[in-house]
């Protein structure tokens, strides 16, 4: 279990996340739905521990044990995982060798032997399979030239050999055409564990209807502001975000950016 | 704060005293440091040269005392030349066929390098040079059948004098420069490979050389001369234990590529932090001719190296990869001299370099274009990587065109690892050493990919074993 308590956090002395508090269970699917600009990347790029936000209220806790002060690599092997909105290229380095290190690191934090290449191939290539990739893509250079929908299958395939607790999926949807979003959808759903906890992060539901969410949660500027079940999702793709600002008392937005935040909030 | 610190703290531990050890050895000749007629004379006759190469050998002397020492490039004024050991060889210790009759001191160093392995596979034949004459050498039946030669140069002197003569230094002349010079005078053993007419040798010869004497000077010259329509690749290695005084390295390379001929030239250059490596290497390549270079410049206190094309004959083609790591008090300056010297002739350049704990890569790049050479296409790529805030890169190119129609690229770049690109991998639970040294392998992966295998895991090695040291 995740609890986010109070979290505040800060980007070169302005506060972008305010007393945030969120817990993700186990075996449940959360989604967090926010216009431009709320803060829910900040949101997933803290959890894992970006050095550039900073931390300046609340916790963060992992199963009870606080995870703000362990380094990225060390929330990465108690398990926290973050499928990136855009993940990075890195040339030369062959996705398979990348995966391997990654995936020994895990074995070595619970003291188990590494892999050696040829058997982790072998659970490379059938995870490879459940997925529906080509045998080809484990040689390929991490991201390096791969396509909007390859990148996300790439950081699905990463989730599923990873096998995290938590897995927060930073607008896993953008930048999909509908049958790429079916495809890493379903991937999601596929590998999906009773002992995970995940959250997806989106900035429209349409990947809802193929996941369907236990719970939503609206982040406006920074918070939380509402929580509920799926039919709160339907009705925030029917109505907008308007209407929840007007029952929190936040002024409506000129344009879908949060740029400027209300004095009043 | 405490990130940059943790990333000079990896730098720190990146070292290679993995490869820096040395092996103590008795030196049966007492040669005298230092440089003189005398030395050159006896060098000569101790090899029991013809005259013309001793009197090649006494004009290359001269030459060298009246040459200037370069006014570009690194710091030279550290280099003592009374200070050098110019001439030296192990006692007893002539060339052998068989890897029993090579001592067990020797033994151990080539085993620690991964030579006899090596041999085990693929290599067409090894010739390793323990000081200045060659322990070990042997070379596969079959081509020798066809009429290759692969000897060490003093054999090959002896052995194939007229073809020796023909070639020595004819690409590069000793009056190129004071180095040259130097080399010319006092050059000994090396590796001389001929391969004939249409012969193709599809699998790497290979060599390595070890400099194992306090200041000793190495000065091994390689002449290799790849006729119409042959084929080939050599690979050499250097490594160098690591002294408290001077060392100098003035090797000559000097390659003929002839028409519609194809040859490969690697090398991982590895000396220890206390050599200067200012080494020559060239090759003129005929018509239809291809030669590539490719090599990695990891040791040395200084380095000066920029292979040579001389794209003489039409359609003729070069390819220059390389890498160049500086470390600590170390200045890698490396690069590539292309002459175009006929019509369509074609060029590419491929430079990677890293530069961490106040070290300095300085890419400089010669592209001459002459007049008539109609149709010329080059294309140049450096690409620098800076490991932290106290080291440095720099990229020093030159062009002279003298013709219009020609098709020139140059790019050029200069990287740091980002931050974003480390959150990522450590976000996969790797350790920010990890991150930074997968980045670094992926960065030289271009060249690395193009060398054998046993090369290539010794280039990554350096990093991968400190950094599991880092992480331990």
């Amino acid at each position: 279990m995740l609890a986010i308590q109070n979290l505040s956090v800060a980007v070169d002395g302005k506060e972008i996340l305010k007393n945030l508090s969120l817990t993700i269970q186990p075996g449940k699917v959360h989604a967090v739905m926010g216009p431009n600009g709320s803060g829910k990347s900040t949101l997933s790029n803290t959890i894992m521990g970006h050095p550039y936000y900073e931390v300046v209220g609340g916790a963060v806790t992992l199963n009870g044990e606080n995870i703000l002060e362990l380094s990225v690599d060390q929330r990465a092997r108690k398990g926290i995982f973050l499928a990136f909105q855009y993940p990075k290229e890195i040339p030369g380095v062959p996705l398979s060798s990348f995966l391997r290190a990654a995936y020994n690191a895990r074995l070595k934090e619970r003291g188990t032997e590494a892999l050696n290449p040829i058997k982790f191939r072998k659970l490379l290539r059938e995870k490879m399979n459940a997925l529906s990739l080509d045998a080809s893509f484990m040689n390929r250079y991490v991201n390096d030239g791969f396509s909007g929908g390859e990148k996300k299958k790439a950081e699905i395939l990463q989730m599923s050999l990873l096998e995290p607790r938590i897995a927060i999926l930073d607008e896993t949807d953008s930048g999909l055409d509908v049958d790429a979003l079916r495809i890493v959808a379903e991937g999601i759903k596929k590998t999906q564990t009773p002992e995970r906890g995940t959250l997806i992060i989106t900035h429209y539901q349409r990947i809802l209807h193929y996941i369907t969410p236990d719970f939503v949660h609206v982040m406006i500027n920074g918070t939380i502001v509402k929580s509920g079940g799926k039919e709160l999702a339907e009705r925030l793709e029917r109505d907008g975000y308007d209407w929840i600002k007007k029952e929190c008392g936040i002024a409506p937005e000129n344009d879908n950016g949060l740029k400027t935040i209300p004095a009043a909030a | 704060m405490s990130k940059q610190a943790q990333t000079l703290d990896y730098i720190e531990k990146l070292n290679k005293d993995v490869f820096d050890k040395g092996n103590a050895y008795e030196y049966a000749k007492g040669v005298k440091r230092g440089l003189s007629e005398a030395l050159v004379r006896q060098i000569s006759s101790d090899k029991g040269e013809p005259a013309w190469m001793l009197e090649h050998r006494l004009r290359s002397l001269a030459e060298f005392y009246a040459k200037p020492l370069p006014r570009w490039g690194i710091d030279l004024s550290g280099l003592d030349f009374d200070k050098i050991l110019y001439y030296a060889r192990p006692g007893e210790i002539k060339n052998r066929q068989d890897w029993n009759d090579v001592p067990e001191d020797i033994k151990r160093t080539f085993e620690r390098l991964g030579i006899p392995e090596a041999e085990k596979k693929v290599l067409a034949g090894v010739g390793a040079q323990y000081e200045s004459e060659v322990v070990y050498h042997s070379l596969k039946k079959q081509w020798q059948a066809q009429g290759v030669i692969f000897e060490d140069m003093d054999v090959a002197l002896r052995e194939h004098e007229d073809l020796v003569k023909q070639y020595f230094m004819k690409c590069v002349p000793y009056s190129d420069h004071k180095f040259a010079a130097l080399h010319g005078a006092v050059w000994s053993g090396g590796t001389f490979l001929y391969i004939p007419k249409g012969v193709k040798i599809t699998m790497p010869l290979q060599a390595y050389f070890r400099m194992n004497a306090p200041s000793m000077g190495q000065f091994e010259h390689t002449l290799m001369i790849v006729e119409e329509g042959a084929e080939g690749h050599y690979i050499e290695g250097c490594s160098a234990p690591k002294y408290g005084s001077q060392a100098l390295h003035a090797g000559c390379v000097e390659i003929f590529v002839k028409k519609g001929a194809r040859f490969r030239y690697s090398s991982v250059e590895n000396w220890s932090k206390d050599t200067y490596n200012l080494n020559t290497k060239r090759g003129i390549v005929d018509e239809d001719g291809i030669i590539e270079w490719v090599g990695g410049n990891m040791g040395s206190c200084g380095t000066m190296l920029y292979p040579c094309s001389i794209l003489r004959g039409r359609r003729a083609r070069a390819d220059h990869l390389g890498i160049a790591f500086a470390n600590a008090g170390q200045v890698q300056d490396t690069g590539a001299k292309i002459i175009h010297a006929a019509p369509d002739t074609t060029s590419t350049v491929l430079m990677k370099s890293i530069s961490k704990g106040g070290g300095v890569s300085v890419y400089r790049g010669l592209l001459k274009i002459l007049k008539g050479a109609k149709g010329a296409k080059s294309q140049v790529r450096c690409d620098a990587l800076i490991l932290d805030e106290i080291s440095r890169s720099n990229t020093i190119p030159d062009m002279q065109i003298a013709e219009n129609d020609v098709s020139i690229g140059h790019e050029a770049r200069v990287g740091k690892i980002g931050e974003q690109e480390l959150f990522y991998l450590m976000s996969r639970g790797l350790s920010e050493n990890e991150a930074i040294a997968m980045v670094v392998n992926g960065f030289i992966e271009p060249i690395i990919k193009e060398l054998p295998l046993e090369y290539a895991v010794e280039m990554n090695k350096l990093i991968e074993l400190e950094m599991e040291g880092a992480i331990g």
